[in-house]
């Protein structure tokens, strides 16, 4: 390796006050997502308050989100399954951070739940609500493991999305 | 197939922000590289580039865009791309033109600017996530490591003051190595009441963002041989993919990157690589990953690597261990991600020849292993060096 490694470091300052020369470029480009034979059955399913998985009739494994073929055995899956409503955190972060690495005062506090009914057990990604305003807090009222259920928006609002569930809570009395 | 050596090595220094385009970082490395090998452009029959997300750049078609600095113009010329683990990915890829005997030399050049996204390259990542059950939710970056780090802990009781020890390790590791950006001497407390970004991660046990180029020159042994010298060789390379169904894995333990050592010992003959590797720089972006590759790579059992980590077993002047990021690492190098990766394949390789300064390792190294991973935690990148045998 070379002993004398080149590159010239800048900082925010040089392009401010114009010592180093910058040029820049702010597309906007949209998307729009088909949502396919799957997710659109899924979808579908969190408008009429409903957590569907697929069921592989070969391996047996009931899993979530759906997909109409098994990556395991590579064949078509064969059914649609109505999935409880509640499960068990897997895992949990109390995130201060936006995506633009902004920062936050009070957390998003996402999870894997791992979803009753799965075969494997296996989650999805969500939020957790209803536990607190502050690390201290969720901390207190959080433990990997604890059964949780989801809170559904009200059926006249949901659109058919993932957000149709504001977040899963702690089951009370649990 | 045919045995590949390594002639050379270049890197860049790791900046925050670069005045040097991609391009410019590429040929400062690759020329860097070509020099220590003793060649010039026109002996290299082909060029593997490789480099993270064109969203970074902001670039489409960033392989192209970066060939001319890369040495490709008018070869055999391919970019490759597997998320994080590029950086290690391109010493596979460019083993195979050699090992397959379709060329006598490589360049490979990893490059990364991350600087250029804007307000933060973390938004860049946003799109990794699936676009229909997870990006509604709010996402960032942050989000899968934390969540797949407080699993990890969950699992085997692994407390914050442990894993904050391998910043610590590496970040002092990095004080010796001329590329570094983010070096220096930290406390466990330092670490753990730094910022809270997701916990359970703390901003300085993250690594941070990079502008940086790194390239090195293989040969077929046929090659080799008539450069004369002792030569360190690519004995084993592995790589694999599990699920992007990441909520359906288990969080604790990569399996994919025991699949890619698995693949890579079995080339190198390796029975007990405990025993078998002297030397190892598994990817550390977050403090936890490192401890968690160390396991996936077999290198301890599964729990057992923050334990080994309190007894020093990582530690880069230990005679009874195998020294883990002895170059300081993302954590203290820094992360220019594809770059990141190959850093690390350099360093194995000049602790192997003995080129590694005050960052040389104590023990007698006769093999050693560099590891990458990334897109959404899903892959295992391997590459295995050995000395002239």
């Amino acid at each position: 390796m070379n002993s004398e490694l080149r590159g010239t470091s800048l900082r925010e300052d040089d392009l401010r006050t114009g010592k180093a020369f910058a040029t820049e470029w702010h597309p906007k480009i949209d998307f729009r997502f088909d949502a396919g034979i799957a997710i659109s059955q899924f979808l579908a399913g969190l408008k009429a308050g409903q957590l569907l998985g697929r069921q592989c009739d070969a391996c047996g494994r009931v899993v979530i989100p759906p997909r109409m073929f098994c990556e395991l055995c590579f064949r078509r899956n064969d059914r649609w399954v109505e999935l409880k409503h509640t499960g068990r955190i897997n895992t949990f972060s109390v995130s201060f951070v936006n995506w633009d690495a902004s920062r936050r005062q009070t957390p998003q506090v996402p999870a894997v739940i791992d979803i009753d009914g799965t075969n494997p057990r296996m989650g999805i990604l969500h939020l957790l609500g209803e536990v607190g305003e502050t690390l201290e807090e969720v901390l207190k009222n959080v433990q990997i493991g604890m059964p949780v259920e989801a809170v559904w928006k009200p059926a006249d609002q949901r659109e058919g999305a993932i957000t149709d569930i504001l977040y899963f809570r702690p089951v009370r009395g649990a | 197939m045919r045995r590949v050596a390594v002639l050379g090595a270049g890197l860049t220094r790791f900046m925050r922000r670069s005045l040097e385009t991609g391009r410019e970082l590429c040929w400062e490395a690759a020329s860097a590289a070509l020099q220590e090998a003793d060649l010039t452009l026109a002996d290299i029959d082909c060029v593997v580039l490789g480099t993270a997300p064109d969203a970074f750049d902001g670039v489409h078609m960033k392989g192209e865009y970066l060939l001319d600095g890369a040495g490709g113009k008018g070869k055999p010329y391919v970019r490759v791309y597997v998320g994080g683990g590029t950086g290690v990915f391109v010493v596979p890829a460019g083993w195979w033109h050699i090992a397959s005997g379709a060329f006598n030399t490589c360049l490979i050049v990893a490059e990364e600017k991350m600087s250029s996204t804007q307000p933060h390259p973390q938004g860049a990542f946003n799109a990794i996530y699936d676009q229909f059950t997870e990006r509604p939710l709010g996402v960032n970056l942050l989000w899968i490591f934390s969540l797949e780090m407080h699993r990890y802990m969950q699992t085997y009781g692994i407390p914050l003051e442990t894993i904050a020890k391998v910043a610590v390790k590496n970040k002092k590791n990095a004080k010796d190595h001329p590329a570094s950006q983010v070096a220096g001497d930290f406390t466990v407390d330092e670490i753990v009441n730094s910022e809270v970004m997701a916990y359970p991660v703390m901003r300085l046990m993250v690594s941070p963002v990079t502008d940086g180029a790194a390239a090195m020159v293989l040969a077929s042994e046929e090659f080799a041989r008539k450069k004369g010298g002792k030569h360190v060789w690519v004995e084993g390379v592995g790589w694999n993919l599990d699920t992007s169904y990441w909520t359906n894995r288990d969080l604790a333990y990569p399996q994919y990157v025991e699949k890619a050592a698995r693949m890579a010992y079995k080339m190198a003959g390796i029975t007990d690589p405990r025993k078998e590797i002297h030397v190892v720089e598994p990817y550390d972006p977050f403090a936890y990953k490192e401890l968690h590759h160390l396991e996936g790579l077999q290198l301890a059992d599964r729990g057992q690597a923050p334990r080994l980590l309190e007894e020093g077993f990582w530690d880069r002047d230990t005679t009874t261990g195998i020294p883990s990021s002895p170059s300081g690492g993302l954590l203290g190098v820094g992360n220019p991600i594809a770059a990141a990766g190959l850093m690390k394949a350099i360093e194995i390789y000049c602790q192997l020849s003995g080129k590694a300064g005050k960052r040389q390792i104590r023990r007698n190294a006769q093999r050693g292993l560099a590891q990458a991973w990334g897109d959404l935690m899903q892959v295992g990148t391997v590459m295995i060096m050995g000395v002239e045998r």
